[in-house]
C-alpha cells in the first residue's frame, strides 16, 4: 500500500491504494466515483477518460499512486449542484447517447478537447474523439452534441 | 484484467533508477508513459517484478537544439513534443509523425523515448529514428552509450538497451532548409496501429535530390529503410516515373506479415502507394521550405 493525496473534483483525497491499482479502480472503489466506467481495462476503449491537470487521459493506463499531487476532474465534477454543465445538456437535447456506458469518456474528452479548442467544427470533433468507442450510436448524435456544445459556448 | 502484483519503485533522479535497474536486472520495468507497457501488465503479458516508475525523475523531460542535433529526454510526454515550436521547426518529420500517435489521450501521457524503448515496429516514432539516423543514449551504472539507430532495433519489442541500461535521451539531426518530408500511413481508423506507416525525407540540391530516406512501419518486426529505393533516387530529378520506379524498388524483397488487418500482399500494394505519395509530398515541401 502506498499513502497518497491528491485533487479530486477540488476537494484533497486521500488513500492508501496497492500500488498496482490503477487511478480508474482507485476513483471507483476507493473513491465511491463510479462515474467513471472501465470498458476494456487497456486503454482501447476511452470509457475511463479523466482529465488530469488539464488534459484527457485514460485513468486505467496509470497507477493511482501516479496521480498523488494532481489534480483530477472526473465526470461527477463537472456540475457539482447535479445539474448539467453546457456539454451535458447538448448532448442530451442530440440524443448522444443510448446505453450510456460509455458517455462519461466522451463527455471527459470533449470537455478537454473543446475548453483549448472552443471554435472546432466537425472534423477535428471527429479527430479528437476517435479514440473513444461507443457500439450503439454510430457517433453521429455524439457529435452532433459537441458542435450544439461549441456553438452554445461561443454564443455566451 | 488488474495488473498483476509487483514491487514498486520510483526514484527522483536518474542515478537512482540506474541502480535500480542494476540491482533488479531483468526483472524490473521501466515505467515511462505507460501506454503500451500497463496494456501488456493489464493481459498479464507482461509480469515484472519490479516497476521503476521514471515519471518523477524530472531531468528527463525536456527539448533542446544544439550542434545541429536536437536532443529529446526520454520522459518528454508525446503531447510537449507535438506542441512544440522548436521540434517543428528542427525535426519536422518527427512533428509531422506525432499526431498519428495513438489518440489525443494517448499523447497525454505517452513519452518520446517510452514509445522507442517499446519498439513496436508498427509505431510511428521507430519509423522516424530510423529514417533520420537517431542516436539513442542509454546510461548504466559503467557509463553510457551511444546507440545508432540503424542498431538499436533488434526484433518485435526488443531492442540493443541492456535489462541494467536506462535510456536516457534521443538524439535527432536537425534538419536542413534544402529538405523536405512527409510521414503517411494507412489504418483502420485514426490512431490505430498503422497497417503501413512510411517516413520520408528529401533534400533537394539544384533540382536533383541529394539525399533520399525512406523507412517503414509495419512491414517487417523492426523499422525498414528502403536502400535500394534510396539508391536509385539520389542523383535524379523528381519525376512521376522516378517515384513510380522507387515505389517498386522499395517493395520489391519486403515480405510483410498477413494478419486480419490486411494480408502481406495488400500490404505490399499500400507500401508502394505510400512512397509514391511519400516522395511527392516531401519533394513538394522541400520546394516550399527552399
Amino acid at each position: 500500500m502506498v499513502d497518497i493525496t491528491l485533487r479530486v473534483n477540488g476537494a484533497t483525497r486521500t488513500g492508501s491504494p496497492e500500488a498496482r491499482k490503477t487511478l480508474a479502480d482507485f476513483l471507483r472503489d476507493d473513491l465511491n466515483l463510479t462515474g467513471t466506467h472501465v470498458g476494456c481495462e487497456h486503454g482501447a476503449c476511452g470509457a475511463c477518460t479523466v482529465i488530469l491537470d488539464g488534459r484527457a487521459v485514460r485513468s486505467c493506463l496509470m497507477l493511482a499512486v501516479q496521480a498523488a499531487g494532481r489534480e483530477v476532474t472526473t465526470i461527477e465534477g463537472l456540475a457539482p449542484d447535479g445539474g448539467m454543465g453546457t456539454l451535458q445538456q447538448a448532448m442530451w437535447d442530440s440524443h448522444s447517447f443510448q446505453c450510456g456506458f460509455c458517455t462519461p469518456g466522451f463527455v471527459m474528452q470533449a470537455t478537454a478537447f473543446l475548453s483549448d479548442h472552443p471554435d472546432a467544427n466537425e472534423q477535428q470533433i471527429r479527430e479528437a474523439l476517435s479514440g473513444n468507442i461507443c457500439r450503439c450510436t454510430g457517433y453521429q448524435s455524439i457529435i452532433d452534441g459537441v458542435l450544439l456544445a461549441a456553438e452554445r459556448n461561443r454564443a455566451h | 484484467m488488474k495488473l498483476p502484483p509487483f514491487d514498486y519503485e520510483a526514484p527522483e533522479t536518474v542515478s537512482e533508477a540506474v541502480e535500480l535497474l542494476a540491482e533488479h536486472g531483468d526483472e524490473a520495468s521501466v515505467l515511462a508513459g505507460g501506454q503500451s507497457l500497463i496494456p501488456l501488465l493489464a493481459l498479464r503479458l507482461a509480469r515484472p517484478a519490479v516497476l521503476v516508475d521514471i515519471n518523477g525523475v524530472t531531468e528527463l523531460s525536456g527539448v533542446s537544439a544544439a550542434d545541429g542535433w536536437m536532443a529529446i529526454g526520454t520522459m518528454t510526454r508525446e503531447h510537449v513534443a507535438e506542441e512544440s515550436e522548436s521540434v517543428a521547426d528542427t525535426v519536422p518529420l518527427l512533428a509531422a509523425a506525432l499526431p498519428y500517435i495513438g489518440h489525443e489521450a494517448i499523447r497525454s501521457r505517452g513519452t518520446i523515448g517510452g514509445s522507442l524503448a517499446h519498439a513496436d515496429p508498427a509505431a510511428e516514432l521507430p519509423a522516424v529514428a530510423r529514417a533520420l539516423d537517431a542516436e539513442f543514449v542509454v546510461r548504466g551504472r559503467s557509463g553510457e552509450r551511444v546507440i545508432p539507430a540503424a542498431e538499436w532495433f533488434e526484433g518485435y519489442l526488443m531492442t540493443s538497451r541492456r535489462p541494467d541500461e536506462l535510456l536516457v535521451e534521443v538524439r535527432f539531426p536537425t534538419t536542413g532548409r534544402d529538405t523536405g518530408v512527409s510521414f503517411q500511413e494507412v489504418a483502420r481508423r485514426h490512431g490505430d496501429f498503422a497497417i503501413v506507416g512510411l517516413a520520408t525525407s528529401l533534400s533537394l540540391s539544384d533540382g536533383a535530390i541529394s539525399d533520399a530516406r525512406l523507412a517503414f512501419a509495419g512491414l517487417s518486426d523492426v523499422p525498414v529503410r528502403a536502400d535500394a529505393a534510396e539508391d536509385l533516387l539520389v542523383g535524379e530529378r523528381p519525376s512521376t516515373e522516378l517515384f513510380d520506379e522507387a515505389a517498386r524498388r522499395a517493395t520489391a524483397d519486403v515480405d510483410p506479415p498477413g494478419d486480419l488487418h490486411g494480408s502481406s500482399d495488400y500490404r505490399k500494394t499500400v507500401a508502394a502507394a505510400l512512397v509514391r505519395r511519400g516522395l511527392r509530398a516531401a519533394a513538394a515541401h522541400a520546394l516550399g521550405r527552399q
